[in-house]
């Protein structure tokens, strides 16, 4: 019996129910776990997207897209094959996708994680046959410190940039990540900005009902903006160009999972780097293939081989989803919206 | 631990010399004096004892993880330091077992006390009283104090500051002049409470009889020489391919530095005894070199002997050394460096009036006959290169690859010694490099800045369709070239063997080496010396890379021979 999802050329593909998830070509039915650039493309004739998602997904897919939605938990059925989506804590509106066909029950994860993160809805456990999980920090170094003892660092790091009078530069990637930030922020410090891209976002994560804290566009060509008590949250593409130039003396730091190996902070000579991630550490990866109840797991994204065979040794059947993404996440990308995962 | 923990950490978080400076000042103002010389030992990057082989370490802490082991191996391939990657996978805390480790608060576990007793304490104990050391020590520390510990078990602690700056703090918060320091620095070993002291005494010590000058360093001239001026300001000398040093002759008796500051004076008995028979108070700089009367040795000999720990009569005999002096730094206990080189090289001519001269040797071992060896000895001055031009140097420099230097040495008669690597003065025109392109073969993941970036390459050249291995090549790309190299290696990678990854033959880099010579080493049979990369060839297709018989036309002429006969044993080689 062949499989209930399988990888094709256009991606992800659900044969009985004739629908895509997270497709990188064109298709007609496209389910949507989240919308990172690498999960969500445009041109497709229909999406479906878990409902706290959909603005989000509009400033990607634009005006025209065709955006249909579900609650979290509400199941649809496609061509006979039950769909639901399910929270992934990934970020606003990301979600698993639970495929059920005739007694079978898949769970494609998309990213997620299971940390507490005041803007979106907390991962949750769904039970499957087959989990397809993200492996992006899939190896044992990898263990988050506690989100409020990051947070506290980083309140702490902008405090003493502000009595200092210099300008604090936090660098994170433009969804998820920088308004998840946002929200950890204590705003008695000082007045927060935002890169335009990181704001347009912001705006979206509004219309959502997720309550951040006061924003303001960095205004055009100022100079020490906030009197050098302010923050700046900033897409890390960012760093190193004249854009920054603008804030006079800064401290800059960068928030993202790589920033927990020393090699990465040097390379990208950030003398400051705050371990925040949005995908699963290690622990939470084990744990989540636990909760699953799954026997049979398929990893992909990350360090697939590594987890596999870790998984196989501990009694599963796991594999390696085969996708486009054949190269691995790598800490040095700049260009790609979600900060953490590869091209 | 705790003190010296916090300074690698604020070193490691700073490029600022002005903060690195402030937070050497603040450790070394906040220990007691034994642990100072424990903590300016480790900093100086003195040779550590590697007192757990990496291998047992690895083993203990997959269990003490509870990982298997192979993949800890994959961590390590991806953090790129075994240190770090420990620290990351080691639990937080340990479960107290009940008849617990007594544990002192950890601030009272100096880093004197963390060195004697789970570092040097460890030499000559069995395993199993080594891992239990070990396995109480992570008990004992925290995380971030793991990996410093980590780094001074296995030998491999090095902190990113130069000697330089030392001698700066250390300068700042004793009032004595940083030239003092470094100069005591480089003479005594700071071991104990009493060697600290002592450095940073207001008097003079024992040490001062025993210390060589900070070397003065030359610069890379990367332009043309006409633009520095006449030809006659200037003194033109080989670049010898050997090791700089100097030799320290006081009363006390002669050491050899090197320029890295280690006493080499062991390794070379016979250049310390005809050091003795020059009047106290002499101190040389120049270069040793393996040498036999009729001819030079290749640099790989010279660099045999001096790591050696015992020299055996064989040894002396097989490679004997010299030392070629450039210049004259003290006579008679007077300081010569302020003087202008013209002078000190009329003194060093008085002192040493035998010039080195000696051709390379010939390929293929022997000597040929009727070379008339050289004069006997073991004490010779660099002879000057004489040019009434810029164009007659540099047609002599062209000369340089077949007398087997590296090129010229270009000084300033007027300048005084000075003291590190001022621009100016001193200059190193070295022979353009040869090169070849060559292919990407297999790639590593480096360590420290590039840890999880593959950037260690074995390049490669065709010999026929296959590809056989040339060199191993370390730097040369931007930052932003090494990130992207490292992606099209992930993608292309078609076999891995442990951190080794094989890659598809698709890119092509420019590859600079200055000499080639037969080799078992590499699959290619030929050995390169300082290879590096000079750019990445996006233009050129793997195919259009250079061949095993381009190599062998490179060996040939560097033997000065015809360029058939080299190709005729390619074949035998390569097979």
């Amino acid at each position: 019996m062949s499989d209930l999802l399988a990888v094709t050329p256009n991606g992800l593909y659900c044969a009985a129910g004739d629908f895509y998830i997270d497709p990188w070509r064109r298709v007609q039915r496209a389910v949507i776990t989240h919308a990172h650039a690498d999960h969500a493309r445009p041109g497709s004739d229909r999406y479906l997207c878990a409902a706290p998602g959909k603005h989000v997904l509009r400033t990607r897919m634009g005006s025209t897209a065709v955006i249909d939605t579900l609650r979290y938990g509400e199941p649809t059925t496609m061509s006979g094959v039950e769909v639901s989506l399910h929270p992934a804590g990934h970020l606003l509106g990301a979600a698993q996708v639970r495929v059920s066909h005739r007694g079978e029950t898949w769970v494609v994860t998309g990213d997620y994680k299971l940390q507490a993160d005041p803007t979106c809805e907390p991962f949750e456990p769904v039970r499957c046959d087959v989990f397809v999980t993200e492996s992006t920090f899939g190896l044992p170094v990898y263990r988050w410190p506690e989100p409020a003892a990051v947070a506290a660092e980083i309140n702490a790091w902008w405090q003493a940039n502000a009595a200092a009078g210099r300008t604090s530069v936090l660098l994170a990637y433009a969804l998820g990540k920088a308004q998840r930030l946002a929200a950890l922020l204590e705003p008695t410090i000082g007045p927060i900005y935002a890169h335009g891209a990181v704001m347009k976002l912001v705006e979206a994560y509004r219309a959502s009902g997720v309550r951040l804290p006061p924003i303001d566009r960095v205004p055009p060509r100022s100079r020490r903006v906030g009197g050098g008590k302010g923050l700046v949250i900033a897409p890390p593409s960012a760093a190193g160009t004249s854009w920054l130039g603008r804030f006079g003396e800064t401290a800059t730091a960068m928030a993202s999972g790589w920033m927990l190996l020393r090699g990465v902070r040097r390379r990208r000579a950030l003398a400051k780097g705050f371990i925040l991630s949005d995908h699963v550490d290690y622990p939470d990866l084990m744990r989540a293939v636990e909760l699953s109840g799954a026997s049979r797991v398929l990893v992909t994204h990350g360090f697939s081989d590594v987890v596999a065979r870790l998984l196989r040794e501990r009694g599963l059947a796991a594999d390696v989803l085969q996708t486009r993404f054949v190269g691995e996440a790598t800490p040095d990308d700049t260009d790609s919206d979600d900060d953490e995962a590869g091209p | 631990m705790r003190h010296f923990s916090e300074l690698y950490w604020r070193l490691d978080g700073t490029t600022s010399t002005n903060e690195k400076v402030a937070a050497l000042k603040d450790y070394f103002a906040a220990v007691p004096p034994e642990d100072a010389a424990c903590g300016l030992t480790v900093l100086c990057g003195a040779k550590q004892l590697r007192a757990v082989p990496m291998k047992l370490l690895r083993e203990w802490a997959a269990e003490a993880a509870g990982l298997p082991l192979w993949l800890l191996e994959e961590c390590y391939a991806h953090v790129g330091d075994l240190a770090e990657t420990l620290a990351l996978v080691l639990p937080e805390t340990f479960p107290t077992e009940p008849q617990a480790f007594e544990q002192p608060a950890a601030d009272s576990f100096s880093l004197s006390q963390c060195l004697a007793e789970t570092v040097r304490g460890l030499k000559g104990r069995s395993d199993v009283e080594k891992r239990q050391v070990v396995e109480a020590t992570w008990r004992r520390l925290a995380p971030r104090e793991r990996i410093v510990w980590h780094k001074l078990l296995t030998g491999g602690c090095r902190v990113g500051v130069s000697r330089t700056l030392v001698a700066r703090a250390l300068s700042e918060l004793s009032g004595l002049e940083p030239a003092v320091i470094a100069e005591r620095m480089m003479a005594a070993t700071i071991e104990t409470a009493e060697d600290f002291q002592q450095l940073l005494s207001p008097e003079p010590t024992a040490a001062d009889g025993l210390r060589p000058y900070p070397f003065f360093l030359a610069s890379p001239l990367e332009a043309e020489p006409d633009a520095l001026g006449e030809v006659t300001d200037w003194q033109a000398e080989w670049k010898w391919d050997g090791m700089r040093a100097q030799v320290v002759r006081r009363a006390a008796g002669v050491t050899i530095w090197s320029r890295g500051e280690e006493r080499m004076t062991d390794a070379f008995p016979e250049i310390v005894a005809a050091a003795e028979q020059l009047p106290p108070g002499t101190v040389l700089d120049g270069e040793l070199l393996a040498a036999r009367p009729e001819c030079l040795l290749p640099f790989a000999m010279l660099s045999r002997r001096a790591s050696r720990k015992r020299v055996t009569k064989k040894l002396l005999a097989d490679i004997p050394a010299v030392f070629v002096a450039y210049d004259l730094l003290e006579t008679a206990g007077a300081d010569l460096r302020a003087l202008p080189l013209s002078q000190r090289r009329h003194q060093l001519l008085d002192l040493l009036p035998v010039a080195f001269d000696r051709p390379p040797e010939p390929r293929g071992g022997g000597t040929a006959a009727g070379d008339c060896p050289g004069p006997e000895g073991q004490l010779f001055h660099s002879p000057l290169v004489v040019g009434r031009s810029w164009e007659e140097l540099r047609q002599l420099r062209a000369e340089a690859r077949r007398r087997g230097v590296e090129g010229l040495m270009l000084k300033r008669l007027g300048s005084p010694y000075a003291h590190g690597r001022p621009r100016g003065d001193w200059w190193k025109w070295k022979i353009e490099p040869l090169e070849i392109d060559a292919v990407l073969h297999y790639a590593q993941a480096g360590h420290g800045r590039r840890a999880g970036l593959h950037t260690d390459y074995t390049l490669g050249v065709w010999d026929g369709d296959e590809l056989v291995t040339v060199a191993k090549a370390y730097s040369g790309l931007s930052d932003k070239e090494l990130v992207e190299v490292d992606k099209i290696i992930r993608a292309t990678t078609v076999q891995r063997h442990g951190p080794v990854r094989v890659v598809e033959p698709t890119l092509v880099f420019q590859l600079a080496f200055e000499n080639v010579s037969r080799s078992t080493r590499h699959k290619s049979g030929i050995a390169v010396r300082f290879p590096r990369i000079q750019r990445w060839r996006r233009d050129k297709q793997p195919r259009d890379a250079a061949t095993l018989a381009d190599l062998e036309a490179l060996l040939a002429q560097a033997a000065g021979r015809a360029h058939h006969e080299g190709t005729k044993d390619t074949k035998k080689s390569s097979s």
